[in-house]
C-alpha cells in the first residue's frame, strides 16, 4: 500500500509540472495531481463528499443540464465501483484497504473527534501550502522579471530553474529542511518553476510592435515593465499561479507524508492512518486533500477572472 | 500626366485656414522649433540630387488648388520656402544578416505633404518608415528628420487590451510625461476628432477593427505630431471601412497639416490620399517613380470615381508593373 501510494504522487508531480508551462489546467489535472492516493481519489472531488445514499439516485436527476448530470453520472458509477470493490472483490480481511463509502463518511467525517483532528490537519497543511506558495510567487515573479530584463540573465538562470524542477524533491527535502526549515522547502521547489516559466513567457509574449511603440517614445525599462510587460503577462502569470498552487498542495502533503515533524498535517495523517490500517480515515483524508487541491485551483481560476477576465478572453486568442 | 487641370469639384480653398493653424497649438511640440532651425539651409532644399521630386511645394500652397498643380513639373520654388520635414539622401540599409533592403534611396517629404509609397512586398517600404522613426539606423547615406515629434501608426492597432479607449489614446501622452490636465484635455478632444465619442470606456476587444484603428490614430494625434508615418494602417480592413477611414484621415490631414509618409499596397488608396505617390522597385528597394497627384484638398469621396483619378491610378499601376 505504502509503496503504491508513494509512487503515484511522485509520478504525478513531475508529469504535471513538466506540462505546467503550457496550458495544462483542466480541473482533472489538479484533481489527479493533488490526490496523493491512486486514481479513484482523483475523480472523487468532482462530486464532493460521497453521500451515504445509493449511487443510483443521482441517475434520476436526468432533467438537469448535461453539465451537472454527466459528471454526476460518472460519480455514481464511480461510487458503484467503489461499493463493488469494497463488498465484492475484497474479503473481510482486506476490506480495510477500501472501506465502503458510507463508512468513510461516517467514521472519517461524521465522527466529531476525527473530524476536528482532520480540520486542524487541514489548517496546518493549508498554512504550509500558502506560505510556500506566497514565497514562491514572490521569488518566481522576481526571477522571471530579472530574466526578462537581459538575455544573459535568462540564459544563466533558466537551465537551473529547469533543474530545480526536475530534481526529485523527496531526496532533497531533508538537506534543504536542515537549512530552511522543513515545512516550506518542498512547496517552494515544487511551485517555483511553473511560476517562473509562465511569468517569463508572459513577459516575453508582448507583441514586437507594442515594444516598438514604447521604444519610439524612449520609454525606460521600468515604465515599459510596469505599463506594458507586467499587465500583458498577468494572464499567464495567473495560469502559473494556478498550476503552482495545485503543485504546492501536493508538495505539502508529500513533504508531510515522509517527514513527519511537529503538528500533524494531512500528509502526516495519511502516513499514520496507512500504518494503522485505518482505511476509513485514510480515505476521508485523501478526499479532503483532493478537495483542497480543487479548491485552490478553483480559487485561482476565479481570481484570474476577477483580475484579467474583463480584457482577456482565452478563446479569442 | 493626363490630369493636368483637374477641377474635380473638390479643390476648394477652404483648407487654407486650417493649414495656417497647423502646429501652432502644440505646447509639447518641439516640431515647429526644430523645423525653423533647419530652415537655415532651406535654399539647399529643392536641389538635393533628386530632380525627381518636383512638386513638394504644392501642399503648403493648397489654397490655389487645381491651378497651381497644373504647373507641377517645373514647380520647385514652393519648396524653397520650407525645409523638408523628412529627407533621405542616398540612404541604404543592409541588415545584419546581409539582406539589402534599400539601395541609394532619395526621398523628401515637405511639411504639409502627404507622400504615399507603393511597391511590391519586400521592397523596403517598411524599412523606410523604420529608419525615419529611428527604430532602425541607416547603413549608408543621410537622413534628416526635422522634428522629433513623429507619429507612427502600425499595421495593426497595437492597443493595449487592458486599457480602455480613453486610457489607450492617452498612452503616448503619458509616456511623454504630459501633465494630467493637459492629457485629459487632448484625449477628449482627439477622441471626438476621430469620432469615438461614447466609446471612451470600451475595451479594445469590444470595438470593431475600424474603431480600433481610429483609436490607434487618435493615440498618435494626441501628441500633434508634425510628421506622421503610416505603415499600411488600413490594410487589414474591409474596403468600405478603409475608404471611410481614408476620408477621415484626410479630414485630419487638412486640419492638422502634418507631413505624412504613408505605406500601402493599394494604388487607389495611395492616389486618393497623397500629394505624391512614390513607386518603389523590389529587392533591393529603390525609388522608381514619383508621381505627383494634382488634386487639391479637401478631397470628396466621389473623387475616387472620376476619370482623372482612374487615369492616375492607371499610371501608378503601370509604373508598378514595368519590371
Amino acid at each position: 500500500m505504502a509503496a503504491s501510494t508513494a509512487s503515484v504522487p511522485a509520478g504525478t508531480t513531475t508529469s504535471d509540472a513538466v506540462a505546467a508551462p503550457s496550458t495544462t489546467r483542466t480541473p482533472t489535472g489538479a484533481g489527479a495531481g493533488s490526490a496523493p492516493v491512486t486514481d479513484p481519489g482523483g475523480i472523487a472531488p468532482s462530486g464532493a463528499p460521497p453521500t451515504p445514499g445509493r449511487g443510483g439516485s443521482s441517475r434520476r436527476r436526468a432533467g438537469l443540464v448535461s453539465l451537472v448530470v454527466l459528471p454526476a453520472a460518472v460519480f455514481a458509477v464511480f461510487v458503484g465501483i467503489w461499493y463493488w470493490v469494497s463488498d465484492g472483490v475484497l474479503n473481510e480481511q482486506q476490506r480495510f484497504m477500501l472501506p465502503p463509502p458510507h463508512e468513510v463518511v461516517r467514521i472519517g467525517f461524521l465522527d466529531w473527534t476525527n473530524f476536528t483532528s482532520m480540520m486542524s490537519a487541514l489548517k496546518l497543511t493549508c498554512e504550509v501550502t500558502f506560505a510556500g506558495l506566497a514565497i514562491s510567487m514572490v521569488l518566481g515573479v522576481a526571477v522571471a522579471i530579472a530574466m526578462s530584463q537581459a538575455r544573459w540573465i535568462e540564459h544563466s538562470l533558466y537551465p537551473w530553474a529547469v533543474v530545480v524542477q526536475t530534481v526529485p524533491i523527496l531526496a532533497l527535502t531533508p538537506v534543504l529542511s536542515f537549512f530552511f526549515g522543513f515545512a516550506l522547502t518542498s512547496r517552494i521547489i515544487v511551485s517555483f518553476f511553473p511560476i517562473v516559466s509562465n511569468t517569463l513567457f508572459g513577459l516575453q509574449s508582448v507583441d514586437r510592435s507594442m515594444h516598438e511603440l514604447f521604444s519610439l517614445h524612449h520609454t525606460n525599462r521600468w515604465t515599459r515593465l510596469w505599463k506594458l510587460q507586467l499587465p500583458a503577462a498577468l494572464p499567464s502569470m495567473f495560469n502559473g499561479f494556478r498550476n503552482a498552487a495545485g503543485l504546492s498542495v501536493i508538495g505539502a502533503i508529500v513533504g508531510e507524508f515522509y517527514f513527519k515533524q511537529g503538528d500533524p498535517g494531512l500528509g502526516t495523517n495519511l502516513s499514520v492512518f496507512t500504518s494503522r490500517l485505518e482505511g476509513e480515515r485514510l480515505w476521508a483524508t485523501t478526499l479532503t486533500a483532493s478537495l483542497l487541491g480543487v479548491a485552490v485551483f478553483v480559487f485561482f481560476g476565479w481570481l484570474a477572472r476577477r483580475v484579467v477576465g474583463r480584457w482577456y478572453q482565452p478563446d479569442r486568442g | 500626366m493626363t490630369p493636368t487641370d483637374t477641377t474635380t469639384g473638390t479643390s476648394t480653398d477652404t483648407s487654407t485656414g486650417a493649414a495656417a493653424s497647423t502646429g501652432s497649438d502644440g505646447p509639447a511640440d518641439p516640431g515647429t522649433g526644430t523645423r525653423a532651425g533647419t530652415g537655415g539651409d532651406a535654399s539647399a532644399g529643392p536641389g538635393p540630387s533628386n530632380g525627381t521630386h518636383p512638386s513638394p511645394g504644392t501642399a503648403p500652397t493648397v489654397g490655389s488648388g487645381g491651378e497651381s498643380v497644373g504647373g507641377v513639373e517645373p514647380a520647385g520654388d514652393g519648396a524653397a520656402r520650407t525645409a523638408p520635414a523628412l529627407r533621405f539622401t542616398g540612404v541604404s540599409k543592409r541588415f545584419r544578416d546581409g539582406t539589402v533592403a534599400l539601395v541609394d534611396t532619395d526621398l523628401t517629404v515637405h511639411p504639409g505633404e502627404f507622400v504615399s509609397i507603393v511597391g511590391p512586398s519586400g521592397c523596403g517600404k517598411s524599412t523606410l518608415l523604420r529608419l525615419a522613426s529611428g527604430l532602425d539606423a541607416v547603413t549608408d547615406g543621410t537622413m534628416d528628420v526635422a522634428s522629433r515629434n513623429v507619429g507612427y501608426v502600425f499595421q495593426d492597432a497595437t492597443l493595449l487590451p487592458w486599457r480602455t479607449v480613453r486610457a489607450n489614446v492617452g498612452l503616448l501622452a503619458e509616456l511623454e510625461h504630459l501633465s494630467r490636465a493637459e492629457r485629459a484635455r487632448r484625449v477628449a478632444e482627439t477622441i471626438s476628432l476621430v469620432g469615438l465619442d461614447g466609446f471612451e470606456r470600451h475595451l479594445p476587444h469590444e470595438l470593431s477593427g475600424g474603431m480600433r484603428m481610429r483609436a490607434s490614430l487618435a493615440r498618435s494625434l494626441v501628441l500633434d505630431p508634425s510628421i506622421f508615418l503610416f505603415d499600411e494602417p488600413f490594410g487589414a480592413l474591409d474596403e468600405m471601412t478603409r475608404e471611410r477611414l481614408n476620408d477621415e484621415l484626410l479630414r485630419m490631414f487638412v486640419l492638422r497639416r502634418f507631413a505624412a509618409l504613408f505605406i500601402t499596397h493599394s494604388v487607389a488608396e495611395a492616389v486618393f490620399l497623397s500629394t505624391r505617390v512614390v513607386v518603389m522597385s523590389g529587392r533591393p528597394g529603390r525609388v522608381k517613380a514619383d508621381v505627383p497627384v494634382p488634386f487639391g484638398y479637401p478631397r470628396a469621396p466621389e473623387l475616387r470615381y472620376s476619370p482623372e483619378f482612374a487615369a492616375l491610378c492607371g499610371q501608378v499601376s503601370a509604373h508598378l508593373r514595368s519590371e
